[in-house]
């Protein structure tokens, strides 16, 4: 079953979990499994339009899923997923 | 491979108690005397003297190289010492660039020491980075680093990125001659509000001494021309776990800003490009509200009013004002918990996270919730001096 990573500012829309197994054939149903699991992550991994927010990227193990077949990219037994949002800085956010 | 292209290192001679200095970079054949001289030759720019900047400025220096500009207009506060460790408990109250300075020249009389006291803008980026080799990018916030992301575009020099959350760091090197920048992995930040405001904000002191140290890392291998560099690489590190990962970046060849079709060609507008506001600014003078003044009055001719906290428990554990607690991000699932027929008093810290409880709350059909101007903070200064302020 995949393994998607949380970074550690969306956990507290998780459930504090820092990694999630959800079970899917594509990264987009991964993701979607995911936010059906937890809705509060939902408006924080996607947009009105429903469509992945920009300054979210999503790595198949340590490759862009821009680069690869994009939500439609097939997933293997063991693969990790890393939401892998921008960060700004330590003193003010 | 990223190199520097306008050092001189012929020209920067080494005395005799310089190579005394360095004589265990020099006996290392990757630094040597070459290397030495290319560090001593080099110009380096920090962004930022805080968190990043601290063990930035201080390694940067300590290795020799001979001219590092500092850009910051800050002044050294108290929260600023439990991580930015260039600064001392004596420096409170100073520019940080004068305590900066201090110590570096301290460290190592040799430097060149450039100090540039303004607040980095669209204004005048291009016009400083032109006069360095390499930028560091030591910033805390969205717009700035949007904009050292361009100006080192522009002015094609690498920026040695590193950005710290909590517990997480990320670093790379942007905008070498061939690799990707940071609007290929980010194109847009995110917009104000989604990001997580002070209240699930901080950073453990010692992430910014790892991220920081990396970066100094990254510029000394640049300078030196040795190793691979951090370009099209991006490391996340995790100091929960102690775990650092790489993840591929690529040049975007959509990139506005250095991909084939460059749409942004000058620098621009970046408060309005992230769309930002103040930091956790009550939102706008339509809510409700009421002075902390007014408030005591109140409590003290034991007026039936309600208070409720909506910061988080740890925050709580720090100072209250024996509020009801419910985190912000709970309120709409614990909504059932408060009487609206009571009169409500929200705070939070500052009057940001209340302002918007008291807007969540009005529109849930609650007529006298009112917010607490200033959040507790105005509390501890204006009525209650021995109530710790954080």
């Amino acid at each position: 079953m995949p393994q998607i990573q949380i970074p550690s500012p969306l956990r507290q829309y998780s459930g504090k979990q820092a990694s999630i197994n959800v079970p899917a054939k594509t990264v987009g149903e991964a993701l979607a499994g995911l936010v059906s699991q937890h809705p509060d992550l939902k408006r924080h991994l996607y947009n009105d339009e429903g469509k992945l927010r920009t300054f979210v990227n999503v790595y198949v193990n340590d490759e862009d899923m821009r680069y690869l077949q994009k939500e439609a990219t097939e997933l293997k037994d063991g693969d990790t997923i890393s939401i892998v949002p921008s960060i700004a800085g330590g003193g003010t956010i | 491979m990223a190199t520097i292209s306008d050092v001189k290192p012929a020209e920067a001679l080494l005395s005799n108690d310089e190579i005394l200095r360095y004589s265990r970079h020099l006996i290392m054949p990757e630094v040597g005397m070459e290397g030495q001289q290319k560090l001593k030759a080099a110009k380096v720019l920090c962004i930022g003297a805080g968190g990043l900047g601290s063990p930035l400025a201080l390694y940067l220096t300590a290795a020799g190289v001979g001219t590092l500009g500092i850009v910051d207009f800050d002044v050294v506060d108290y929260t600023n010492l439990q991580r930015q460790i260039i600064h001392t408990t004596a420096d409170v109250g100073r520019k940080k660039l004068d305590s900066a300075a201090d110590k570096l020249t301290a460290i190592n009389p040799y430097l060149n020491l450039r100090t540039f006291d303004t607040k980095l803008t669209s204004a005048n980026a291009l016009e400083l980075f032109r006069e360095f080799d390499i930028v560091a990018d030591g910033t805390d916030n969205f717009p700035t680093r949007y904009l050292v992301n361009d100006a080192c575009v522009l002015t094609g020099k690498p920026n040695v990125y590193g950005s710290i959350f909590r517990f997480e760091g990320q670093a790379s090197v942007f905008a070498t001659e061939d690799g990707p920048c940071y609007r290929c992995l980010y194109p847009e930040p995110p917009p104000p509000g989604l990001v997580p405001s002070c209240a699930e904000g901080g950073v453990l002191g010692i992430l910014p001494g790892l991220v920081g140290v990396i970066q100094a890392t990254e510029t000394i291998k640049l300078i030196l021309g040795q190793g691979d560099p951090l370009v099209g690489r991006l490391l996340l590190v995790d100091a929960l776990g102690m775990k650092f990962r790489e993840l591929k970046l690529r040049k975007n060849p959509d990139c506005p800003v250095c991909g084939t079709h460059r749409t942004i060609t000058e620098l621009i507008d970046y408060d309005q490009f992230c769309g930002i506001r103040g930091q956790e600014e009550p939102a706008g003078n339509d809510i409700p509200s009421i002075s902390v003044e007014d408030l005591k009055k109140k409590l003290d001719a034991k007026a039936d009013v309600f208070i409720l906290d909506v910061r988080e428990p740890h925050e709580y554990q720090i100072c209250h004002l024996n509020g009801y607690l419910i985190p912000v991000g709970d309120l709409p699932k614990r909504v059932s918990e408060l009487d609206s027929s009571r009169e409500i008093v929200a705070h939070c810290k500052m009057g940001g996270r209340s302002a918007k409880a008291v807007n969540f709350l009005r529109r849930a059909g609650f007529t006298k919730v009112y917010n607490l101007t200033g959040g507790i903070t105005a509390w501890a200064e204006r009525i209650d001096p021995k109530m710790p302020k954080y």
